[in-house]
């Protein structure tokens, strides 16, 4: 099996160690995986936006780079998500529609096609887990309060395996945190109040980490942790369960 | 965003914004009530059954609607109801306003219609001189305060007691910095019930219209709707034309639904079924399109015309809880009214299918399960389409979308500092980046991933 | 063109495909059909409505007569109640003048134990705004009567008949004043439920 790994261009440039940690971790597990070295962006930035019309370039760029995996698996539901129901091409959309069924974010991978059933990995420490609503709803990575479903949740599966480490509660499961794509600029005032009630929910928990299967959420976190001064960090849920056990 | 001189959703969500602990009390009185939504929903298994067949039946309305129309009519005319059709909101003012002339009365009571804020009838009728009483507590007391509901089930919820306590005091003699809730009902309760008997002409909003039958049903929770249709000699309904359902028995998909959905209530206090006029009465029925026809033929839209005004899209959304409904500039707020509301003015409203981070939790408590964050999404892109959208942000779109299509300038800029970032999503075309304001940015790292990929596996 | 026709054409040009209306049946029997006394007594006073479960009309009398003075208005739809309220003449009057009504005791024949409701005709109400205006409602169900929901409820109503008929379910009240409920809106103060067993 040969994986392709996307990584987003927040994650290449701005946390490599996500990036990373993806990738050794994939290897632990027995995977082949490629990093096709021309990619970009999946073009959510600018569909969000409203250009989706935009996007022809990065989507040629990202079939071009990942039509021949046998899966394409990336540290970021959204980016995932975006592609899964917004990549086409006007030549040669067959392969789109093979992308877009053979795409994966990391957690969905690891349990459903991987089958991950244990993890040499240990963390000790609180962990407040932040569902990211495109991984969540989108993916249906966890199962969402609003339905009335059986709970289930992929990245709490993984992070279960992981020796010493202590879930806390949150008072509200699956808030969103505000980052939102160009919202965070374009809505500042509501896009920060609603990072500040998020962490607030982690900080009141007594979390010394927030982590998450999409980077995007945990940066606008950091931001704000950062400028509260507060010791608290944001962990990408690759790097916990890439965490060697000593 | 929008091109008008009007402030957008970002610039009143500002404001609303400056005073934090306001808003977490807004969020926070909101958010209990999604909590008790869940907990009347979870009480039936079959909820999500309920849900899909829900929007199977609107569906299925919508999809043979002129034919429901038409039956609705004539059922209702055979039990002795006028109908009249409004094309626009103008029409439906007049229609109003013939009939309260026609009796030669210049003053009527109303109870909540989400319709007539959307036709502004009260403004219509105040400039020609007729006095309006709107009954609903929530909707007098943002009437008392000359501004419109914030919200469609609970009209008041940006008001505090203490702010409803002083309008009373002024308009309704309540001695000054009385706030329990309980005393400011009771003085409602009084002021409206002299309302109720002195008024001949009541006009009442519509949640359900049955075609079947010809009948229309109204819910309340404080009765206002039934005290001002039965003491009146002239009831008025209003309705949109997406509220036909086909037959009867729809009803009790539709009720279970609706009130669960809003507040978590079993069902309303009262659901009441107007079939017929009372034996010397009259009873009209204004059926009002005002676009809907039009958002009816937008694919990508038009299951927005499935709503049945609960009000739970709102209550969950993490952005209407901290911006209040007055920053959505429109009768309808938060998700659903975003939606709406660019099928009525899409310039006036280009901003408010942006006021959402698409997290989704809409589309989940929607009863009727529009997809609320999906037709959101695609609002955006025909919005830009249309060119309601600053020349700025299309420049620096074009910019990232340059940035992006090519490997190697990508990688350049990258290097560069980590000058993507200019051009990043949460950095679009700003002077000066309000990232910055209340957040850090992450510290770049030394090297990124491509650059310890190539250092690293390059020899692969 | 009238306005009807330019709405009706419009609709007609825009509405999309016909698609199948959806079956309720399964709803209808996914219901829990256990223990409805219970379920309808309980909802019905976790929305506010006073439950008593009576033997005779005698019996309600008594509750009726130590919760209600005699000095205030009493009327009612059941002719048997001639003794303790006013069953003929309220009939005659205008809506408005049955502003000063403290208690009407009506009849439903049919309560829906998912929500609390009762289903009251007009018929039942004697005048339509009597349930409304009164100051307090009483309201006799027979037992036999609580079906498990709406879909129950709405089989059993029959369509034709009515020209109007509302779900009651508990005193009014409202919340719109910090979401703070309180009971008596503009509707009833109380509602008491008087239910019965009779085959």
């Amino acid at each position: 099996m040969t994986v392709g790994l996307f990584i987003p261009c927040y994650i290449d440039q701005f946390y490599p160690g996500t990036a990373i940690a993806t990738l050794q971790l994939l290897e632990k597990l027995g995977v082949t995986v490629v990093y096709p070295p021309k990619q970009t962006c999946c073009g959510q930035p600018m569909a969000n936006s409203g250009y989706e019309h935009l996007t022809t370039g990065c989507n040629e760029l990202f079939i071009d780079n990942f039509s021949d995996f046998d899966y394409i698996v990336s540290p970021s539901g959204s980016c995932i998500l975006h592609i899964k129901d917004h990549l086409h091409s006007e030549g040669r959309e067959n392969e789109a529609v093979q992308i877009r069924h053979k795409v994966y974010e990391l957690t969905e991978f690891l349990t459903d096609i991987l089958k991950v059933e244990q993890l040499d990995a240990a963390f000790p420490h609180k962990v407040g887990l932040h569902q990211s609503c495109h991984g969540q709803r989108g993916l249906k990575l966890s199962q969402m309060t609003e339905l009335v479903a059986a709970p289930f949740s992929k990245p709490l599966q993984l992070l279960n395996m992981v020796k010493g480490l202590e879930l806390i509660p949150l008072s509200r499961q699956d808030e969103c945190c505000g980052f939102g794509g160009t919202f965070c600029v374009a809505e500042e005032a509501v896009s920060v109040k609603m990072g500040v009630d998020r962490v607030a929910d982690h900080l009141e928990h007594g979390a010394e980490f927030i982590t998450g299967a999409d980077m995007s959420c945990l940066m606008h976190m950091e931001g704000i942790l950062k400028r509260q001064g507060s010791r608290v960090k944001v962990l990408h849920i690759a790097e916990i369960l890439n965490s060697s056990a000593q | 965003m929008s091109t008008t001189s009007t402030k957008d959703h970002a610039e009143l969500a500002g404001q609303f914004n400056a005073d934090e602990k306001r808003v977490d009390w807004h969020d926070e009185t909101l958010w209990w009530i999604r909590q008790k939504r869940d907990k009347a929903v979870n009480q039936l298994p079959e909820w999500e059954l309920l849900r899909e067949t829900a929007s199977k039946i609107k569906e299925h309305g919508l999809s043979n609607l002129s034919n429901y129309l038409e039956e609705f009519e004539a059922n209702a005319q055979a039990n002795g109801i006028t109908v009249h059709w409004a094309a626009d909101a103008k029409e439906h003012n007049e229609i109003v306003h013939g009939i309260i002339k026609k009796h030669g009365v210049n003053r009527m009571v109303k109870s909540k219609s989400m319709l007539t804020e959307e036709c502004h009838l009260n403004e219509y009728l105040t400039e020609n001189g007729i006095e309006v009483v709107d009954s609903d507590l929530g909707e007098r007391i943002v009437q008392l305060a000359k501004e419109p509901p914030s919200h469609i089930v609970l009209p008041c919820i940006h008001k505090k007691k203490e702010e409803i306590g002083d309008l009373f005091h002024e308009h309704l003699g309540t001695p000054a910095g009385v706030s329990d809730p309980q005393v400011l009902t009771e003085t409602a309760r009084q002021h409206l019930r002299e309302v109720f008997l002195t008024r001949k002409i009541a006009l009442t909003g519509v949640n359900f219209a049955v075609a079947e039958t010809g009948e229309f049903v109204v819910c309340t929770n404080e009765g206002n709707a039934d005290m001002g249709a039965h003491l009146s000699e002239v009831h008025i309904a209003s309705m949109g034309i997406e509220k036909i359902i086909p037959k009867r028995e729809h009803l009790g998909v539709f009720l279970r639904l609706l009130t669960r959905s809003a507040t978590g209530q079993p069902i309303t206090t009262y659901s009441s079924h107007y079939k017929k006029p009372r034996p010397g009465q009259e009873m009209h029925i204004v059926i009002v399109d005002n676009g809907r026809s039009v958002q009816l033929g937008r694919k990508d839209f038009r299951n927005s015309l499935k709503c049945i005004r609960c009000g739970a899209c709102m209550n969950t959304c993490p952005v209407y809880r901290r911006s209040g409904g007055h920053s959505y500039h429109n009768a309808v707020s938060g998700p659903i009214g975003s939606i709406l509301a660019p099928n009525l003015d899409m310039e006036k409203y280009a901003d408010l299918p942006f006021a959402s981070t698409l997290c989704g939790s809409c589309s989940n408590v929607c009863p009727v399960k529009i997809d609320i964050h999906d037709q959101l999404y695609k609002w955006r892109q025909v919005i830009v389409k249309a060119g309601y959208t600053t020349k700025a942000k299309t420049a620096g779109m074009k910019m990232m979308q340059w940035t992006l299509s090519s490997p190697g300038i990508y990688h350049a800029a990258g290097k560069a500092g980590r000058m993507v970032m200019k051009y990043a999503p949460f950095a679009v075309n700003n002077a000066l980046n309000p990232w910055y304001k209340q957040r850090d940015m992450p510290k770049p790292p030394v090297e990124s991933f491509d650059d310890w990929y190539k250092k690293n596996r390059g020899n692969k | 063109m009238s306005n009807r026709e330019k709405i009706l054409s419009a609709v007609r040009a825009n509405q999309p495909e016909l698609t199948a209306l959806p079956e309720i049946g399964s709803l209808k029997s996914l219901a829990d059909k256990a223990n409805l006394l219970t379920q309808f007594t309980t909802v019905a006073t976790n929305i506010g409505a006073k439950v008593f479960e009576v033997k005779s009309l005698a019996e309600v009398k008594t509750i009726i007569q130590n919760k209600f003075g005699a000095e205030k208005r009493v009327v009612s739809t059941i002719a048997e109640l001639s003794d303790i309220a006013d069953t003929k003449e309220y009939l005659g009057d205008l809506p408005v003048e049955l502003a000063d009504v403290e208690l009407a005791i009506l009849q439903s024949d049919l309560a829906v134990a998912e929500n609390g409701a009762v289903w009251i005709t007009e018929e039942q109400m004697g005048q339509r705004v009597l349930p409304f205006i009164t100051q307090h409602l009483a309201v006799l169900v027979n037992t036999k009567n609580i079906v498990a929901t709406m879909h129950d409820a709405y089989s059993s109503i029959s369509i034709t008949t009515q020209g109007f008929g509302a779900f009651v379910a508990g005193p009014s009240k409202t919340a719109d004043i910090e979401q703070s409920l309180v009971i008596g809106a503009h509707g009833p103060r109380s509602m008491s439920l008087f239910l019965f067993n009779e085959d």
